[in-house]
C-alpha cells in the first residue's frame, strides 16, 4: 500500500482468517523463522526486522511472513510496529555515485588543450555537467577562438564533493552529513527519504527457538492413542459464520397460524371444521341477515360458480324462517322488507367469510338441547377484490365465536383483551361499526407503539337476533364474534410489506429458510 | 364505507366551535365514525394529476370522514353536525313533522300501470320555502350523488330527481312510454331530444354512461309528466331542464323512482329531512339514563315508568333501526364502548381440534424435519394450471369453475397442489439445488353428493427438483410418511406402489399408492413437457396423495 510521497508500507500478509481452515497455510519459511528465532534469542532488547533481513540477506517482507506465522503461534515473540525514515540513493544518485558527477565527468574529460563546445556537448552529462563546471568555476570558454567556442580548464584538480557525499550515504554514513546538505541533493533528485514501516521484534513469554507443528482438527488416531496430550492445536477462528445445517422449513404463516390455534386451544375454543371452499349464498349471506341487495353480493366482490352453479338442499323449515325474516321481519324485527327470492340463495359461491362454517355450526347447535360453546377457526376466504401491495383475492381469516346465556358487550370485550394480550396487545379501544350480522359491532384498535397510532386490527359484535332466532337458537342466548386476517398480523411480524412475498408461489423461499421461530408475545 | 369530504371550516361553524385534528378524530371516533384523511382540494388534484394543474386550486382543508354504510343520513354536512350536535348534547334530537301547503291541497303523483314493466315504484314530497346558498346547494347536489352511489346501489334501485316547484304544476304522472314517443329537452342541453336519442348521446358521458343499462333494454323508459306535458324526468337517467333547481328556487319537488319501494322511502325521507333545517319552518318543531343517551343518538325517548320499559321513537332519518337491538347499540354508542366494564365470560368448555387439522399440524412438523420446506400456494388457478400444463383435458378433471373471474388466475379452484409447487419452484430458480418443497392443503372436487356439489380434500404434495430426478427421494419421502402414519410397507393391509400410466409423469417413472387395497395418489419423475411447460430445465420427481384416508 502506497500511502503518497516515497512512503512504503509493507503489506502484512498472513491477515486473512475468515475461514477457520485456511489457518496454518501461511506458514512462512522454516528456516528464516528459525535464524529469526535465534537472533531474537541474541539480542537483549530485541531486533529490528529490517535489520534481520538484511543480516540473513532476504527481503524484509520474507521477514514480516516469518513473524505473522510466529504471532500466529501464540506469546512465542512480540513484535511492535515501528517506522524509520533513511536516505536512499535515486538511479541518477547511484550513477553517480559510481561514476563521478557530471561536472566532475565534464572536467575530466577536458584535454589541456580545450576541447569544443560543440564536442562536448555531444556527451550524455555535457550540458548539466557544463553549467555546473562553469558554475564551480573549473572551466571556461573561449568563444573567439578559431574553429568555434573552445572550452578549457582552469583549475589543475578538483574534488568530487557530490560523489564523496553520495558514497558516504550510500554506506550508511549519512549521519555524517548536515541535514542541509542532504537537503541539496534531495533537490538535485539525487536522494530520496523513504520511510520504511517494520517490526521490533522481542521473546515473548512462552518464547522458544524451536517450534512445534500446530495441528488443525483432533483427530480419532491422537485420541486413540493419546498424542493430542502433547501436540499444539492452531486457534479457531470464531469471527467466522458456522456452516448452514441441511433442513427443511415451516413457512412462515403457517408458523403464525399454529401460534394462533394455539390461542384458541388454550382459551378453551374448539375447532371448527372449516375444509368447505364453496358455500352456498344461503349459508354465506342470507342465513346471517345479509339481504340479497348487499353490495358485498355483487359480481364485484365475490367469486360465483359457473358449475356447479347452484346448492340444491337447504333445512326447509329453516329456510322458510330465514325468507320470513327478510321479507317480512319477525323475531322483533321489521325485516329488510323486500322480495327474497330462493334463487339468490341457491348461487353457489367461494366462501367470502369463515362465518358461514359459524352459521353452520350455531344452526347445528340449534338442533339439539343447548349447551354453551366456544369455537374457532382460521381458513381461507375468498374476494374478488382489486388486487394490491395487501390485498389478494384470497387469505385466512381468523374466527371466534361464543354462544352463551346472557353474554354482554363488555363479555365480548373482556374476551378480546385476554385474546390480543396473548398476542402481546394489551391496549385496546373499541370503536362502533356497521356490520350487517352483528349489532352492536365494534372495530377493535390497539395502540401501536412503532407507528404511534391507534391500528385496526379486528372486527367484533354480537350476532343479530334475526340471524340467532331463525335458527332455533333459544331466547336470552347471545352468541358473540370477532375476526381478523392471518395475513396482515404476520406481515408486520415478520417485516414484509408485499403481501406476494409472504403468500403464493412468487414468495421468496429464502425469506422462509430464514424466517425465526414465531413467539406472538414477545 | 362511504366517505364523506366537509370543509372543515364550515363543519366548525356548523358545530360552532373549533377543534384539533386529534379532537376531532377523538370525537368521531366514539361517535363511530374515522377521520380517514385530512387534506385539501390542492392537495387531492396534486396527488391526482400532479402539481402543475393544481396551482389554481383551493387550499381549504377539507377533512375526509369515513361513514358507516348503513348510516345514510350521515352523508352531508347537514346530516353529520345535526347527529354530532345531538350526541355532545348541544341541540335537541329534531323531531319531524310533516306540514300541509298554505293551499290545503298537497301535491299528488300518479303512477300509471305501463312502469311495472321498468321500475314499478314512486315516493315524492316537497321542500316548502327553503332557502339555498351555493354551499346548501352544492351539499343538496352532493347528498343526492352519495345516496345514488350508495344505497340506491348506482340508482338501479333508486333513483332521485329534484325540481323547482315553482316551474311546474302537479297533479304529476309518472309513466312509462317506447323510448321513440319521448321527446324534451334535457338538463342543461339547448335542444330537444328523443328518448332514444338521449342514450346513444349519453354513451359518451363519463358520468351518465354507467346508468343506461338499467333501462336501455327495455320495451318502454320511465318519465314523468306535470299537468301540462312538461317532462320533469326520465329516470334514473336525467332530469328536463325546465324544472332545474337553481339558487332563487323556494319549493323543491322531490321525487324518486325505484325497484324496491322500501329503499325508496328511504332515500325520500333523507332527502327531506336532511334539507328540512334550511326550510322557513326548520323541521317545523322539533328522564332517565337510557332514554336520555338514546336522545343523544337521535332516538326520542322517555322512560314510561311501567318497570324498565322506555318508550323510543324512531325519526324518519333514523332507517337502519329495525330491531330493539339497534337501539341498545345506540344506547351502548351513547355510553361509550370503552367506559363499558370489560368483564370475562363464565362459559365452561373444553377445547378439542379439528382432527383433520390436528393431523396436518403433526404432518407439517415431521415433513419439515424430513428435510422438505413448506410452501403455501392460492386455492384458485387458472384451467391451463390445472388442465393443458400438466397433460391433462380439463373436462377431465373435477374442477369447480369460477363464473365471474377477473384475470384468468381465478378461473377455478385447484384439484391438484402439484402446479402451485412448480410455479414456486419456477419463482425460485436461482436457490442452490436441490429444491424440496412440500405443501398439505385442501383442494376441491365436485361431489353430487354434497349440499352444494363439491367437497374440499385435504392433500399432501411434494416435490424434488434437482441434476437428476431423485425419484429414490421422494419415494424414501412417502416412506417416511407411512412410517409417520403408522402404515407398514405391505400389500392389502399396508401400503405399496404399482406401475400406473399418467400423462403428467414420464412413461415408465409413474407409479400408483395404493393403502389398504385403496389408491390415495400417484407418485414418479414428471414428465419433460410438463417440467418445461413451468418453465423448468431439470428432472423433477413428485408425490401427491390424499390424507383424509389416514384420520
Amino acid at each position: 500500500m502506497r500511502q503518497g510521497g516515497n512512503e512504503v508500507f509493507w503489506e502484512l500478509d498472513v491477515t486473512s482468517g475468515l475461514s477457520r481452515a485456511s489457518y496454518g497455510s501461511n506458514m512462512a519459511d522454516t528456516g528464516v523463522v528459525e535464524a529469526l528465532l535465534r537472533l531474537v534469542e541474541k539480542a537483549d532488547d530485541g531486533v529490528d526486522s529490517v535489520q534481520v533481513a538484511s543480516r540473513l540477506g532476504v527481503d524484509h517482507q520474507v521477514v514480516v511472513g516469518a513473524v505473522k506465522s510466529l504471532q500466529a503461534l501464540g506469546d512465542v515473540i512480540s513484535a511492535d510496529l515501528c517506522s524509520s525514515k533513511h536516505w536512499e540513493l535515486t538511479e541518477e544518485g547511484t550513477e553517480i555515485a559510481e561514476q563521478g558527477s557530471h561536472e566532475a565527468r565534464v572536467f575530466s574529460s577536458i584535454p589541456l588543450e580545450g576541447l569544443v563546445q560543440s564536442e562536448l556537448m555531444k556527451l550524455s552529462f555535457g550540458k548539466i555537467g557544463f553549467s555546473k563546471a562553469m558554475s564551480n568555476k573549473w572551466i571556461r570558454v573561449d568563444k573567439t577562438h578559431e574553429g568555434g567556442p573552445r572550452i578549457f580548464r582552469t583549475v589543475d584538480s578538483i574534488v568530487d564533493q557530490v560523489q564523496e557525499k553520495l558514497l558516504l550515504l550510500q554506506k550508511g554514513s549519512g549521519s555524517e552529513l548536515e541535514e542541509k546538505e542532504k537537503n541539496e541533493l534531495k533537490k538535485r533528485k539525487l536522494l530520496s527519504e523513504v520511510t520504511v514501516k517494520s517490526y521490533w521484534i522481542t521473546k515473548g513469554s512462552s518464547f522458544s527457538t524451536t517450534i512445534t507443528k500446530q495441528e488443525t482438527e483432533l483427530t480419532p488416531e491422537m485420541m486413540a492413542n493419546g498424542s493430542w496430550k502433547e501436540k499444539k492445536f492452531k486457534p479457531y477462528n470464531f469471527e467466522a459464520m458456522g456452516v448452514a445445517p441441511d433442513s427443511g422449513h415451516l413457512h412462515p404463516l403457517m408458523k403464525v397460524r399454529t401460534q394462533f390455534r394455539q390461542i384458541f386451544l388454550e382459551m378453551g375454543f374448539t375447532e371448527m371444521p372449516t375444509n368447505n371452499f364453496i358455500e352456498s349464498s344461503f349459508w354465506n349471506f342470507d342465513s346471517l341477515f345479509q339481504p340479497q341487495q348487499h353490495p358485498a353480493r355483487d359480481q364485484h366482490d365475490t367469486f360465483f360458480l359457473s358449475d356447479p352453479a347452484l346448492a340444491h338442499e337447504f333445512p326447509q323449515e329453516y329456510l322458510q324462517r330465514v325468507k320470513k325474516v327478510h321479507s317480512e321481519g319477525g323475531f322483533g324485527s321489521q325485516g329488510y322488507k323486500y322480495d327474497w327470492k330462493i334463487e339468490e340463495a341457491q348461487k353457489n359461491i367461494l366462501r367470502t367469510h369463515t362465518t358461514a362454517v359459524s352459521a353452520r355450526m350455531l344452526y347445528k347447535l340449534a338442533q339439539q338441547k343447548f349447551t354453551p360453546v366456544k369455537y374457532f377457526s382460521i381458513d381461507r376466504v375468498f374476494r374478488n377484490e382489486t388486487l394490491d401491495a395487501t390485498h389478494l383475492a384470497e387469505f385466512h381469516q381468523i374466527e371466534g365465536v361464543v354462544a352463551d346465556y346472557g353474554l354482554t358487550l363488555g363479555d365480548l370485550m373482556g374476551i378480546l383483551h385476554q385474546f390480543f394480550t396473548k398476542l402481546g396487545i394489551t391496549k385496546l379501544r373499541f370503536k362502533p361499526a356497521y356490520n350487517p350480522y352483528t349489532e352492536p359491532s365494534m372495530e377493535v384498535f390497539s395502540y401501536h407503539e412503532g407507528l404511534k397510532k391507534w391500528v385496526e386490527v379486528g372486527n367484533s359484535g354480537i350476532f343479530r337476533p334475526e340471524m340467532l332466532l331463525p335458527m332455533g337458537l333459544p331466547e336470552g342466548v347471545s352468541v358473540i364474534a370477532w375476526g381478523l386476517s392471518l395475513e396482515r398480523p404476520t406481515m408486520i411480524k415478520y417485516g414484509i410489506n408485499n403481501i406476494r412475498e409472504l403468500v403464493g408461489h412468487k414468495v421468496n423461499l429464502q425469506m422462509v429458510y430464514d424466517s425465526p421461530i414465531c413467539r406472538l408475545d414477545s | 364505507m362511504p366517505t364523506v369530504g366537509v370543509n372543515r371550516d364550515l363543519l366548525f361553524r356548523a358545530l360552532g366551535r373549533t377543534y384539533t385534528d386529534e379532537e376531532f378524530d377523538e370525537l368521531c371516533f366514539e361517535f363511530g365514525l374515522e377521520l380517514d384523511e385530512i387534506t385539501s382540494e390542492k392537495e387531492l388534484i396534486s396527488k391526482e394529476q400532479g402539481d402543475s394543474k393544481a396551482s389554481g386550486a383551493s387550499d381549504v382543508i377539507l377533512y375526509k370522514i369515513d361513514v358507516p354504510a348503513n348510516r345514510y343520513d350521515l352523508l352531508c354536512l347537514e346530516g353529520l353536525v345535526r347527529g354530532l350536535q345531538v350526541f355532545k348534547n348541544k341541540l335537541d334530537a329534531p323531531r319531524y313533522t310533516r306540514v300541509s301547503p298554505v293551499s290545503g291541497q298537497p301535491q299528488r303523483l300518479i303512477i300509471t300501470k305501463e312502469t311495472a314493466a321498468v321500475r314499478p315504484h314512486a315516493v315524492a314530497a316537497v321542500l316548502r320555502n327553503i332557502t339555498f346558498t351555493q354551499e346548501r346547494y352544492d351539499s343538496f347536489i352532493e347528498l343526492q350523488e352519495k345516496l345514488h352511489q350508495n344505497i340506491c346501489r348506482k340508482r338501479s334501485l333508486v333513483a332521485i330527481g329534484t325540481h323547482d316547484l315553482d316551474t311546474i304544476s302537479g297533479p304529476f304522472t309518472y309513466t312509462a312510454k317506447p323510448p321513440g314517443d319521448i321527446c324534451f329537452k334535457p338538463l342543461n342541453q339547448t335542444k330537444e331530444y328523443t328518448a332514444t336519442q338521449l342514450m346513444s348521446l349519453y354513451k359518451s358521458d363519463s358520468h351518465l354512461k354507467h346508468y343506461l343499462h338499467i333501462i336501455e333494454d327495455k320495451p318502454v323508459y320511465p318519465i314523468i309528466y306535470d299537468s301540462n306535458g312538461i317532462v320533469l324526468s326520465m329516470p334514473p337517467i336525467i332530469n328536463g331542464d325546465h324544472t332545474k333547481i337553481t339558487l332563487k328556487t323556494k319549493n323543491v319537488f322531490i321525487e324518486c323512482t325505484a325497484t324496491d319501494l322500501t329503499k325508496a322511502k328511504i332515500v325520500l325521507d333523507m332527502m327531506v329531512t336532511m334539507f328540512s333545517q334550511y326550510c322557513s319552518k326548520p323541521f317545523t318543531e322539533s328522564t332517565e339514563n337510557i332514554a336520555q343517551l338514546l336522545t343523544r343518538m337521535c332516538l326520542l325517548s322517555r322512560a314510561t315508568g311501567v318497570g324498565d320499559e322506555i318508550e323510543v321513537e324512531i325519526p324518519p332519518t333514523r332507517s337502519d333501526v329495525i330491531h330493539a337491538c339497534d337501539i341498545m347499540e345506540d344506547a351502548a354508542i351513547a355510553y361509550g364502548f370503552n367506559n363499558i366494564t370489560r368483564t370475562t365470560p363464565r362459559t365452561y368448555t373444553v377445547a378439542n381440534q379439528f382432527p383433520l387439522n390436528k393431523l396436518t399440524e403433526l404432518l407439517r412438523q415431521d415433513l419439515a424435519a424430513a428435510g422438505f420446506t413448506e410452501a403455501l400456494n392460492f386455492a384458485l388457478c387458472s384451467q391451463e394450471d390445472i388442465g393443458d400444463k400438466l397433460g391433462k383435458k380439463i373436462s377431465e378433471t373435477r374442477a369447480v369453475h369460477i363464473s365471474n373471474p377477473k384475470t384468468a388466475e381465478f378461473q377455478v379452484a385447484r384439484t391438484t397442489l402439484l402446479p402451485g409447487l412448480l410455479k414456486t419452484i419456477a419463482a425460485n430458480r436461482k436457490m442452490p439445488l436441490p429444491l424440496k418443497l412440500f405443501e398439505i392443503s385442501d383442494v376441491v372436487l365436485k361431489d353430487d353428493t354434497k349440499d352444494v356439489g363439491a367437497r374440499n380434500s385435504r392433500r399432501f404434495c411434494a416435490v424434488y427438483y434437482n441434476k437428476s430426478p431423485g425419484f429414490e427421494v421422494i419415494h424414501g419421502l412417502l416412506d417416511r410418511a407411512m412410517q409417520l402414519l403408522e402404515v407398514k410397507s405391505a400389500r392389502g393391509d399396508g401400503y405399496h406402489i404399482q406401475a400406473a400410466d399418467d400423462s403428467t409423469f414420464f412413461p415408465g417413472r409413474c407409479a400408483e399408492v395404493f393403502v389398504h387395497g385403496k389408491s390415495v395418489g400417484r407418485l414418479g419423475v414428471l414428465h419433460p413437457d410438463v417440467i418445461n411447460r413451468f418453465e423448468l430445465t431439470m428432472p423433477c420427481s413428485a408425490l401427491e396423495i390424499d390424507i383424509e384416508p389416514f384420520l
